[in-house]
């Protein structure tokens, strides 16, 4: 008996120094971080972001950052909300020198706190000025455009068999076929949109009128997409860029396309990801660096090609499949992402309707 | 009865010089931890020190609450809150009921049958405990939707468009039945390894039905560990946010999750205030049914020493089934279809790199090796310090009958009930205000740990030292051993098995926590959950394959540790 627990102890604690062993080896590293720092004249130093954009979206792009300026960049992920609640309770004690939201209503809340410091108008220049914060204190990284993502197998010609707007759909022919995620940062930035396009009574009018349809509740974009993909609802009202994971995951077979709503209007908002310079930034010229980095041409166009978003710069193409930015604009209303960034407004009449909790 | 106690043959070095102590005849033993003594007076200051670091979280939640209380009044008394309210109370109730009927059988099977292979089914049916509850719900939808995957398939042979839905109560319900049970199980299943299987001869020998054997003897005897386990998946169902919100069931902790998702932190906090007080009516309950077992517990009698299993015959095939039904739903599906995931992530990459396209999905093992390693390592430091903590904490819930007692025991559940989000948020409050060489820093993360899970530690040593007669630690003082020398060589060896269990669930939890880890771990550390969470939510859904079915085969070393330690 003791024989056998005395193996078992062993093969686990083997395995616990397997794994430590294989784990890239930490002396090394600060060895040669050290080095790097002593050899350069004036040391890179170091910056911390807090993202709410994922691991996976941004870790690459952060990367190719370090590796060009030898700045040793540290980063928290979480969700928007969860990183914009670190930020609201370590207030000026913060030690982040960037937030990076994955939504206008995140970076809207910090900004309103008055936690980031303006940005210089040659970094607002360089984008769309409805891409930036009036105030200056941030700007867009990529764009999004909101959507509707429909079912290939029931509806073959989109054109036709769905509606030209949101309003579209409060028909009673999609009772039960439509997908939404009202609890979701970018449903609800959307919302706010809509608040300022249609004003409060047709917003009312609209969400009552879906409402009335059943609609079936998820809990964000991914889900949407998959229960589209698989023919539980016939459309959702999601981003633009889940669509592509799906097909770079499954082929072409994947039963789900995108449909640019044409006639406008809430339903083709444009949104954009954004970040901000935190006015405690104890690296405020990295994270300069870092912004002007975000939003040069190398890095628009590994949004444009790897997260398949809108570049929002001038001169970076968007992939194949998506509708050039220029003719969503046409469409699209052009009101100031700031105008998004009141949640607490639209979270108010979602809770009255009881659409959400 | 006492007779058939033996204690392992053993040099007792603290009883050698120990003189008899002389009690006059008929006279009751005196209770060994009566009088206030440096032990005494340990054991409540080490209990109070925890509880102080518990009681931070309500503190947090009253300063953040500020001005917010009267809005945050006004949502509550919302038809639509209350209604929520009662979802929850509906929900954490048939969750711990369901919980029990699975896995009170299965613990029994797998420890006192002869159920084949019933030592590889202990390790499947505690392994559901690890996978975050996200992603489990994420599975059971592909699976189980109207058009998951269960319908794709019969489709063809059966002409079934469409199965029915499965949102709402019904898909909440089983979801979190099935990965909350474990709770339930390991904490019986330690209660059962101890079962001194001659309770159950007596009983036969006069006759009892297995009918009257179950219920008046196995179920008292298991009683504590069944209250103890169970209290752990009530209080886990007030707090899971993941399940809920893809199974689309509002309970109270969305309601919170709203509140945050509106960057208001003060309405999240009276929202967060409304879960505390939930865990504090809970709790009262609990202690009632807690004192009514201790008086049962003290007339039974441990003896590990003659491990038996009952033959189960034709009942076996009966048996497989249970067990493997459940086992589908709660383990295999689930892996199977995160192995499904992976391989066509990889072999649509192979087809990629054909054409010369970027191989996304392929996630170098490599890149999970240093997030493996640090989830390891903060799961074992976890789990050491909150068995640690929780032995004061067990004593005093069990053996002491003060109001004192009884009340540290109920503020040490205090953050239990609480989304990861809402201690973590109190730490960083507390770290960044007060503490701050030690913010983000694994100290403060270990603390914020705590919090969360020492509650499951203590549960699972209660459950086992509330069945020990205190008899024996008297007898041993009326020896002259010292008190410590009792906690050393009396309390701790019988009460073993219930602190590897809880040191077990707190590894497994901590292995797949999320929310406090995100906000508290040292800037650029990474778990196995955080890149799951991370491609999840992204729709890289092969890439979050890889690190959940790590996850699964690094739980299941300590698991297959635990159930194999006994002959």
């Amino acid at each position: 008996m003791y024989d056998k627990k005395l193996k078992l102890t062993a093969v686990w604690l083997l395995f616990i120094l397997a794994v430590a062993a294989c784990s890239p080896a930490e002396p090394q590293t600060t060895e040669v971080t050290r080095i790097v720092e002593v050899a350069a004249e004036n040391s890179p130093g170091r910056l911390v972001i807090y993202s709410g954009r994922a691991d996976s979206l941004v870790q690459p792009i952060i990367d190719q950052f370090s590796a060009a300026t030898g700045i040793n960049v540290e980063v928290r992920y979480g969700s928007t909300s969860e990183m914009a609640g670190l930020l609201l309770e370590e207030g000026s004690n913060s030690p982040a020198d960037i937030f990076y939201a994955q939504d206008p209503g995140g970076i809207g809340a910090v900004a309103e706190a008055g936690l980031f410091a303006t940005l210089s108008d040659e970094t607002l220049s360089r984008v769309p000025s409805r891409f930036a914060s009036p105030d200056g204190n941030w700007v867009g990284v990529s764009g999004r455009a909101r959507v509707i993502v429909y079912n290939t197998d029931e509806i073959s010609d989109p054109a036709t068999q769905l509606p030209n707007d949101l309003m579209g759909f409060t028909a009673p022919e999609w009772n039960g076929r439509i997908g939404w995620a009202p609890s979701n940062g970018s449903f609800q930035a959307m919302i706010t949109g809509m608040r300022t396009i249609w004003g409060e009574e047709q917003t009312r009018e609209w969400l009552n009128g879906i409402q009335a349809n059943n609609p079936i509740v998820y809990s964000g974009n991914t889900p949407i997409v998959e229960a589209v993909g698989n023919g539980e609802v016939t459309v959702g009202l999601v981003n633009h860029y889940y669509l592509y994971r799906f097909l770079s995951d499954q082929g072409d077979t994947f039963a789900a396309r995108n449909y640019f709503l044409p006639g406008g209007g809430p339903g083709s908002l444009i949104m954009v990801s954004g970040v901000g310079i935190l006015n405690t930034a104890p690296n405020a010229a990295n994270a300069q660096r870092f912004i002007e980095f975000l939003l040069s041409v190398p890095a628009q166009q590994y949004f444009s090609a790897q997260t398949f978003e809108y570049p929002v710069i001038e001169g970076v193409a968007t992939v194949g499949q998506l509708p050039p930015l220029a003719d969503l604009d046409t469409l699209a209303v052009d009101i100031p992402l700031s105008d998004l960034a009141d949640l607490q407004g639209t979270q108010d009449i979602l809770v009255e309707l009881g659409i959400i909790e | 009865m006492y007779s058939t106690y033996r204690p392992k043959e053993r040099n007792w070095p603290a009883f050698a010089n120990a003189k008899p102590l002389r009690l006059p005849m008929g006279e009751k033993l005196q209770n060994w931890l009566q009088s206030g003594t440096v032990f005494n007076v340990t054991l409540y200051l080490s209990a109070a020190l925890f509880v102080a670091l518990v009681l931070l979280v309500p503190l947090y939640l009253f300063i953040r609450t500020g001005t917010a209380w009267a809005k945050a009044v006004e949502t509550l008394l919302r038809p639509a809150t209350l209604q929520v309210l009662g979802n929850t109370v509906l929900l954490s109730v048939s969750v711990t009921l369901g919980a029990t009927v699975l896995a009170l059988p299965l613990a029994w099977l797998t420890t006192r049958t002869d159920l084949p292979g019933r030592r590889l089914w202990a390790v499947l049916h505690a392994l559901p405990l690890v996978i975050p509850s996200y992603i489990y719900a994420f599975l059971f939808l592909s699976f189980l939707s109207p058009k998951g995957l269960l319908q794709q398939m019969l489709q063809r042979p059966f002409n079934i468009e469409r199965l029915p839905p499965i949102y709402g109560f019904t898909g909440a319900f089983i979801v979190l039945t099935l990965i909350s049970y474990p709770y339930i199980f390991l904490t019986v299943q330690a209660a059962l390894r101890q079962m001194d299987w001659t309770l159950l001869e007596v009983a036969q020998t006069n006759g009892a039905t297995k009918w009257q054997i179950t219920r008046h003897v196995l179920l008292p005897y298991l009683w504590p560990s069944l209250t103890a386990g169970g209290l752990l998946v009530m209080l886990y169902t007030l707090r899971d946010f993941g399940a809920v919100s893809l199974l689309q069931f509002s309970t109270f902790t969305r309601v919170i999750y709203n509140r945050y998702q509106g960057f208001q932190l003060d309405e999240a906090a009276t929202m967060a205030s409304v879960l505390v007080l939930m865990t504090g009516i809970i709790m009262l309950f609990e202690s009632r049914f807690r004192a009514e077992t201790a008086a049962l517990a003290d007339e039974e009698i441990c003896d590990s020493s003659r491990p038996r299993q009952m033959a189960l015959g034709r009942g076996r095939w009966a048996a497989l089934g249970f067990t493997s039904l459940v086992s589908f739903f709660a383990l295999i599906m689930p892996v199977g279809i995160l192995v499904y995931w992976l391989v066509r992530g990889l072999r649509h990459d192979l087809l990629n790199g054909m054409v010369g396209l970027v191989q996304q999905n392929s996630i170098s093992l490599l890149e999970l090796l240093a997030p493996a390693q640090l989830s390891v390592t903060t799961g074992l430091l976890t789990a050491v310090f909150a068995v640690l903590i929780a032995i004061p904490i067990t004593i005093l819930s069990v053996r002491h009958q003060s109001r004192w007692a009884k009340l540290l025991t109920t503020l040490s559940y205090g953050g239990y009930a609480l989304p990861g989000i809402v201690v973590a948020l109190a730490f960083v409050f507390a770290g960044i205000n007060f503490l701050r060489p030690f913010y983000q820093t694994l100290p403060l993360l270990l603390a914020a740990y705590m919090v969360l899970f020492v509650p499951q530690a203590v549960s699972a040593g209660r459950g086992v030292l509330a069945r020990l007669p205190v008899e024996l630690e008297e007898v041993g003082y009326s020896l002259g051993g010292s008190r410590w020398a009792i906690l050393r060589y009396v309390i701790l060896p019988l009460i073993r098995p219930g602190l590897l269990a809880g040191g077990l669930l707190v590894f497994l939890t901590v292995m797949k926590e999320l929310p406090a880890t995100l906000l508290l771990s040292p800037l650029g550390s990474r778990t196995l959950p955080m890149l799951v969470w991370s491609n999840i939510s992204e729709a890289f859904f092969a890439r979050a394959a890889a690190p959940t079915l790590l996850l699964l085969l690094l739980s299941s070393v300590p698991l297959a540790w635990f159930s194999l330690r006994k002959g």
